[in-house]
């Protein structure tokens, strides 16, 4: 149990300590300083207001044996068998992680007719991989798959669960971490492990202005969710190592109130995130017959058109191109920005990218921060004499 | 039938920054407003009743003046409106918020459909929705697209799933999170709220609900804690590059002959 008890004796100036509180959870109640339920317990008002004004108290609460809880496990995310590539940058995480503790790395993996996925996981070096092979689990349903997790939590015990923040992640994780009664801190984006095994997880917070470092101090298992593109891919082993075990569930358990009645196969889309240059288009871009000038720097480039939240509202892309924390999140090995100022919730999509470079007619632009290199100038004069020396530079390797 | 719409209030911007030197946190602008993503609820649930009839309760977690949410939800058309609120509720994590609604909702009665929005866009975790469901043992659904149709005792609706779209069949009761564009959110009417102005908002404190064990809400009841906050990280390695802009697509093409690309 934690609090935060106010010493009003020693609140000299109420305005100015409730002009510390970003969330607004700091009232004037009649010349009583007051905290109400907008309190996030950041304890910005413990540290950064007088001295004893503001008290966080901490009694003492049973701790949990974490010993009991080892090895890292990550969600195996599929469609009809067909493994979602975060899967392996998660595997990849968990090593690392689980060297530090000296921990093993499992793979949790449910569905129908997949033992080839299996042997193929084998070679992202994992030490196991739980397999539960039922045709009750061929499609993703909320209900026999957290059942199957939950089993799985029972009978192994790992102390941190990773999920992809995938369609079915972000359903599944949820509905097991409530489940279980555990902390799940969704869309990380930095992860490490302490001595005691509890977990580092970090993530844009309030909109994305500002990192967060969370941690799940008294529970375990602990939750994260990553998305894609976020972590490194480990490469794949030549040789298969580690070993597969079969797992059985009661079939009740596998009982589900919904139903799959049909499945719409989608266009075969080309998602931004798997490119491998991007031209991202601002809102520099005076008019949406400009963005043929950016397409066919990508053409040039072998790259794809991306944008930023703008240019998406004004209907002159797809959502689906949009990069940022509303949109997707990508990482390219190259990202040219045209005419885009840098707000937080546009970097935090690509600033994993390998090479960023911005161009951008203000010094100021806060994209110069993000970027390896920054281009102070005119987008109108720079792509075209650049679409115009690539054409001429892939001329010269012809002759 | 009976629709339950979770709903939030969210800052009016996210201009949220800590300043590199203090440390503290900079608030520019404290305005609130509704979730975005929760009017797209609140449109899916008046599609609904109209087809359907029944009635429609929205329901917020947050501090006093979270209400105003309630209020506009009203002036939308919906029926009836509770506000969980309690200072013991304050510094809750994912699963004490859903904990805590799920408490809520018990409270307020018998529901077939619940309908939650995608995300909100300060907690932006799309998680309360799932832990919600399972707190109540009811199915959910999340990624809503398209409602196909809704019958006596379950309905059928589209979940996207990036690759494809399955067409699902749900029986009530049931919780589904649904996808912005799901409908098309009608604005405010004038006229629904000043007929509402005085509507009763119910305000539901931890001494109404079922648990009453402090210790499951709030910072007590929540499993993460922040442990620090810190400004986002800024690159280090840079070049940039002033000039004119014939110098500067020279040296960017040099640039990119030398990374490579082409
Ligand atoms: C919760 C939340 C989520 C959000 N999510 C996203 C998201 O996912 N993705 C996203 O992009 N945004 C998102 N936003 C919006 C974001 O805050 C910014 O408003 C947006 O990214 C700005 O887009 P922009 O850079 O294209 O436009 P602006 O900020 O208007 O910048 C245009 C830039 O172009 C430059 N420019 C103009 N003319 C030229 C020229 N001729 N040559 C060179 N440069 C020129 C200007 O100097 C300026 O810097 C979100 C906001 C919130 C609150
Ligand atoms: N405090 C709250 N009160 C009511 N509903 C909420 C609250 N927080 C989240 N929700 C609902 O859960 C959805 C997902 O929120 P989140 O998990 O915060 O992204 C929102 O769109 C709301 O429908």
């Amino acid at each position: 149990m934690a609090k935060l008890v106010v010493n009003q004796s020693k609140v000299k100036n109420i305005d100015e300590l409730i002009s510390i509180c970003p969330f607004g959870a700091l009232e004037n109640n009649n010349g009583e300083l007051q905290i109400n339920g907008a309190c996030k317990m950041c304890k910005l008002c413990v540290k950064k207001g007088p001295k004893g004004a503001i008290e966080y108290v901490e009694e003492e609460q049973a701790s949990i044996d974490k010993t009991l809880w080892k090895g890292i496990a990550v969600y195996v995310d599929h469609i009809d068998g067909v493994i979602h590539p975060v899967t392996y940058e998660l595997i990849g995480k968990a090593r690392e992680l689980a060297e530090k503790i000296n921990h093993p790395v499992y793979a949790v993996m449910m569905g129908h007719d997949i033992s080839n996925q299996c042997l193929e996981l084998l070679h992202y070096n994992v030490d196991k991989v739980f397999v539960y092979d039922y045709e009750a689990l061929e499609r993703f349903k909320m209900e026999p798959y957290t059942a199957v997790f939950e089993d799985f939590v029972n009978k192994v015990k790992p102390t941190v669960i990773l999920v992809g923040a995938t369609t079915i992640g972000r359903q599944l994780a949820p509905r097991l971490a409530a489940r279980l009664r555990t902390g799940l801190t969704a869309d990380c984006t930095i992860l490490d492990i302490k001595e005691n095994t509890d977990l580092v997880q970090i993530r844009p917070a309030f909109g994305g202005n500002i990192m967060a470092q969370i941690i799940t101090p008294n529970h375990r298992p602990q939750m994260a969710t990553v998305r894609y593109k976020v972590m490194n891919a480990p490469e794949r082993n030549p040789y298969a190592n580690g070993e597969i075990i079969q797992c059985n569930i009661a079939p009740e358990k596998l009982e589900s109130r919904v139903d799959v009645l049909d499945i719409i196969p989608k266009e075969k889309e080309q998602f931004i995130e798997a490119a491998d240059v991007l031209i991202v288009a601002g809102r520099g871009i005076k008019k949406s017959e400009d963005l043929g000038m950016l397409q066919e720097l990508a053409d040039l480039l072998g790259g794809q058109l991306a944008c930023t939240r703008p240019i998406a509202e004004a209907g002159w892309m797809e959502a689906k191109r949009q990069v940022g924390l509303s949109g997707r999140t990508v990482r390219p090995k190259l990202i040219i920005t045209c005419g885009v100022s840098g707000a937080v919730q546009f970097t935090a999509g690509m600033n994993n990218s390998e090479q960023i470079i911005a161009i951008n007619k203000d010094a100021n632009a806060p994209i110069f921060k993000t970027a390896h290199y920054g281009l102070i100038g005119d987008l109108y004069e720079i792509i075209p004499d650049l679409i115009n020396q690539i054409k001429a530079g892939k001329e010269v390797v012809i002759q | 039938m009976k629709i339950l719409v979770c709903i939030k209030q969210v800052p009016g911007t996210n201009k949220v920054e800590v300043d590199p030197v203090t440390g503290v946190l900079k608030r520019n602008g404290v305005e609130s407003k509704m979730n975005p993503y929760d009017l797209y609820a609140i449109e899916t649930a008046l599609r609904i009743k109209e087809k359907m009839g029944g009635s429609i309760t929205a329901v917020t977690m947050g501090p006093p003046q979270s209400a105003a949410v309630i209020r506009e939800a009203f002036s939308m058309g919906v029926d009836y409106g509770a506000l969980i609120s309690d200072r013991k509720f304050g510094g809750a994590d994912v699963l004490a918020t859903s904990y805590t609604i799920s408490q809520g909702i018990k409270l307020l009665g018998e529901f077939d459909l619940i309908l939650c929005g995608k995300q909100t866009t300060d907690g932006d975790t799309a998680q309360v929705g799932p832990e919600i469901s399972e707190y109540l043992n009811i199915p959910c659904v999340s990624n809503v697209s398209t409602i196909v149709e809704v019958q006596k005792d379950s309905m059928t609706v589209e979940m996207d799933m990036t690759t494809d779209v399955e067409v699902v069949k749900i029986k009530f009761p049931c919780l589904l999170s649904v996808d912005k564009d799901i409908f098309m959110p009608r604005l405010p009417s004038y006229i629904k709220k000043q007929a509402t102005k005085e509507r009763e908002i119910k305000v539901i404190t931890l001494n109404d609900l079922e648990d009453k064990d402090e210790k499951h809400y709030g910072l007590n009841g929540s499993p993460t804690q922040v442990e620090r906050i810190f400004p986002p990280d800024t690159n280090t390695h840079q070049e940039i590059w002033s000039g004119t802009s014939m110098e500067l697509a020279n040296q960017l093409y040099k640039k990119l002959r030398e990374l490579k690309f082409v």
